[in-house]
């Protein structure tokens, strides 16, 4: 009964979005506030329904119906209800009904609004998300139901059908096959949904956007409205990437985060559009300009956020990322390309209105660098994207697929970031309208007297190789440039306010939020090119295989093995692990339990023992090996230098977020 | 902040020029680190029919796992296995019965071609029998495949989640 309860209020959940759609477009061209309203209140309603239909899949993943297939697939009875409960997007038909739920959930929080002063928007807002929503509802419907159900033949063959085929019953397992151990890892846990936040939230500066654009108020007030929104999104996709990497490197065993896979390229891209368009919009606030490309952005990001769903959900491009294959390819080609062809459409047929008011003049002024960083953004965007469609495009010109790995991306990407680095460095010097290489030297040239000096440190420290010297000197420039800016502006406030410097700093801070929370974030991004500079050029390595009281050096570093143990774990895993101290000049630092655990199942699990510090990580991996004795232990340790900085810079990265998109009093005012 | 039309057209000059700068090395860097880095992705029948002339090459190679031959050296700390051939195309795939299918018929076929892999390094979690690897590589004179990179997949824990025969009940 649960399973066509919830399939029935999904499939009236995908004709309210709909039928939202249709009503809102209506009403917009018989200019009928009724029919608008009403397309608002049923895009309201999505969300009581949606939710109704995810509480109970969740509710029978909690509960074990694993008569339904997805259940069955992904839940099992010695699994902790966390767990169960997350399952709901541990396999592609529950991550599906996330989406929607997610998208649901957004849609209708930004139709509770106020709308006097954009009435005008109203229609199409809704519009455009009510048809993004019963797109990913009628893949949930039609190809990826979450609530089949599975039925037995007389003569004992199982198949999964959502109605009883004839002369079948249903077909009740007594226990399910439980959620993939890869995915029992707090990171794997907080991933998805974040990812899937970002992924929704930039629908909703995307569906203001082609809402100026069809009623042709192509001021900058979409922008206005959008920009907290999009600054949402841009968190939750940024936190959702940074959780995957940290899954990655806790869970995964290599000793490193990012892979180059196709799906994580995937989940990157919208945040290569978006970046830019976060950045571009100001300008488009303060000069009136670059219009036409911030709408080519937001295009390019919402295109991109489901490209790259299709891209985790189907089988076009081998990856590590299992769920894969399934047949919603061409419906996803389609929908991708109708959308993004009326979108392109919309904006040529706007283009004249969304012309400049003004003209960039200097090549150095704040708005032409602004431009210059967006441009490297989408280069960026552009060498990813290559790299996942080249397979795809050597195999129609020469029949022979080809593909590209890591030193493709590092290689082609690395000269961009390393530009974006600079930039982030010469940006917040440059005035807006008008600079030159004398005013922007004239400001930088006290910050730039310490980073010459940490130059001049690491290379008489022996450090000789160019890009870590560039990449060290760019890191240092930027976080130098960026406190003296924060000096600069709190020195300027003591001497007209008389404060002292902590209040100046604060106060500075809080009354230009967006350009002080920015320079935070600017900080975060070189705290984490520090972490991925160190790990990329200075991770070292080492494999032995070693007795009990034997020892390995690795980086100054002296690891003792003092003993093995095997045991079984209460929900039924084999568990191997070795105990190991960590020494340094001969002094003990520590212990690491590196080991993996084998399940019932015959899955195993290597989970490495690691020891961070801000200097460095050491990294130890026990081999998974079914002849391993205290006499024959086979280990893999790696070092990792400085790449604790990538996890503190998420952090410092989320700081800055608040500070940046904290509700000023003034607008909490101007909004009531 | 009037635009005259003469600084006007010159500013727009430097902007292109500018643009044209950035894009032009952007496909410099696309194009030479495709040249040096693009790898043949191959099946193993693929390989078989050319491999004379891929001893060397960096190349990607599709298989899957064959368990009983996995092992794994402690004091080379060297992971040897084979790998069978299965077909590199989704449409292939797709209609010979899915991946986990055509996985478990290129293992339990012992018609099916087969590649001997040599990898210095751990065993991954993933790597069993039936599973799907995708290794990077080259080829060497002996016909065995040096891999430096391991991806590996198990389809079987998503797709192939209903038992197609119950007994008993």
């Amino acid at each position: 009964m649960l399973a066509q309860f919830g399939f029935g209020v999904l499939v009236l959940t995908f004709l309210l979005a709909l039928f939202s759609a249709g009503a809102a477009i209506s009403g917009y061209f018989s200019k009928s506030d009724r029919w608008v309203e009403s397309s608002r209140r049923a895009l309201q309603l999505t969300f009581l329904l949606i939710s109704l239909s995810a509480l109970t899949l969740i509710y029978m993943l909690a509960t074990g119906h694993y008569e339904v297939e997805y259940v069955y697939s992904v839940s099992s009875l010695n699994m902790p209800l966390y767990l169960k409960i997350t399952a709901l997007w541990g396999g592609q038909a529950g991550s599906l009904i996330l989406w929607s739920w997610l998208m649901s959930a957004f849609a209708t929080a930004v139709t509770m609004r106020k709308w006097e002063r954009d009435r005008e928007f109203l229609p199409w807002v809704v519009a455009v998300t009510a048809i993004t929503l019963a797109f990913f509802l009628s893949l949930s419907i039609f190809f990826d139901n979450p609530f089949t159900r599975l039925w037995q033949t007389i003569s004992g063959q199982v198949s999964p059908s959502m109605f009883a085929p004839a002369g079948s019953t249903l077909y009740v397992p007594s226990d399910g096959q439980g959620l993939n151990e890869f995915l029992r890892h707090p990171g794997m846990i907080f991933h998805p949904p974040m990812l899937y936040l970002g992924f929704v939230g930039f629908v909703i500066p995307y569906a203001f956007g082609i809402a100026a654009l069809v009623t042709g108020r192509t001021d900058d007030r979409w922008i206005r409205i959008t920009r907290r929104w999009t600054l949402v999104a841009w968190l939750f996709l940024s936190i959702g990437l940074v959780l995957g990497m940290r899954w990655a490197y806790d869970v995964l065993g290599w000793g490193g985060y990012w892979s180059w896979d196709p799906v994580e390229i995937a989940a990157l891209m919208p945040w290569l559009a978006g970046t830019p368009f976060l950045h571009s919009v100001i300008i488009q606030e303060k000069r009136g300009m670059l219009k036409q490309w911030n709408m080519l952005l937001i295009i390019l990001t919402y295109s991109l956020v489901i490209f790259g769903t299709f891209l985790t959900r189907s089988g076009v491009l081998s990856s590590v990322h299992a769920f894969s294959e399934s047949a919603f390819s061409p419906i996803f080609f389609i929908f991708i390309g109708l959308t993004f062809a009326i979108s392109i459409g919309l904006l040529i047929y706007r283009w004249g209105d969304l012309r400049a008011e003004g003209e960039m003049k200097s090549l150095l002024s704040r708005e032409a660098l602004f431009l210059l960083n967006n441009l490297l953004f989408f280069g960026i965007l552009i060498v990813c994207f290559w790299g996942v469609v080249f397979p795809l495009i050597s195999e129609v010109v020469t029949g022979q697929q080809l593909t590209v790995g890591p030193p493709f991306y590092l290689r082609a990407t690395g000269p961009l970031w390393a530009a974006l680095l600079a930039l982030m460095g010469i940006a917040p010097l440059s005035a807006w309208g008008y600079s030159t290489l004398k005013t922007i030297g004239r400001a930088a040239w006290k910050p730039s007297i310490p980073t010459l000096l940490v130059t001049v440190v690491l290379y008489v420290s022996n450090v000789r190789n160019w890009i870590a010297l560039l990449g060290f000197t760019l890191v240092s420039w930027v976080i130098f440039i960026t406190l003296y800016e924060f000096w600069r502006g709190a020195r300027a406030r003591q001497k007209v306010q008389g404060e002292n410097f902590f209040t100046a700093i604060s106060r500075l801070t809080v009354r230009n939020r967006r350009r002080y929370g920015g320079y935070i974030i600017h900080l975060a991004m070189v705290s984490m090119a520090l972490g991925i500079l160190g790990i990329n050029l200075y991770q070292t390595q080492t494999q032995q295989t070693l007795a009990v009281g034997q020892e390995i050096q690795i980086s100054g570093y002296t690891l003792r093995y003092d003993s093995l143990a095997q045991f079984p774990y209460v929900d039924g895993r084999q568990v191997t692990r070795a105990v190991l101290s960590v020494f340094k000049g001969g002094e003990l630092l520590g212990e690491l339990h590196p080991r993996y655990d084998v399940y019932p199942d015959g899955v195993s699990m290597t989970i490495p023992g690691i020891r961070s510090t801000m200097a460095d990580d050491l990294y130890v991996v026990l081999v998974n090996w079914e002849n391993v004795s205290v006499e024959q232990t086979p280990f893999k340790v790696y070092h990792n230098p400085l790449v604790n900085w990538l996890w503190i810079g998420s952090a410092i990265f989320v700081l800055g977020y608040l500070v940046a998109a904290w509700p000023e009093k003034e607008e909490i005012l101007s909004e009531k | 902040m009037q635009p005259s039309p003469n600084t006007g057209k010159r500013g727009r000059t430097k902007f292109i020029v500018g643009g044209f700068l950035i894009l032009a090395a952007v496909v410099y860097l696309i194009f030479s680190s495709t040249q040096a880095n693009a790898q043949y992705f191959m099946t193993i029948d693929e390989l078989h029919a050319k491999s004379a002339s891929l001893v060397g090459r960096s190349l990607r190679i599709s298989g899957a796992v064959v368990g009983s031959s996995i092992q794994f050296n402690p004091n080379s700390q060297n992971l040897t296995f084979d790998i069978a051939n299965v077909p590199g195309d989704n449409a292939t795939i797709a209609a010979q019965g899915g991946l986990a299918k055509v996985l478990h018929v290129a293992v339990t076929d012992p018609t099916d071609r087969r590649l001997s892999v040599i990898y210095n390094g751990p065993k991954p979690d993933l790597m069993r029998d039936e599973a799907q690897a995708i290794i990077t590589g080259h080829l060497d004179t002996d016909g065995v495949f040096h891999a430096d990179e391991l991806l590996l997949k198990c389809p079987t824990k998503y797709q192939e989640a209903v038992p197609s025969q119950v007994s008993g009940n």
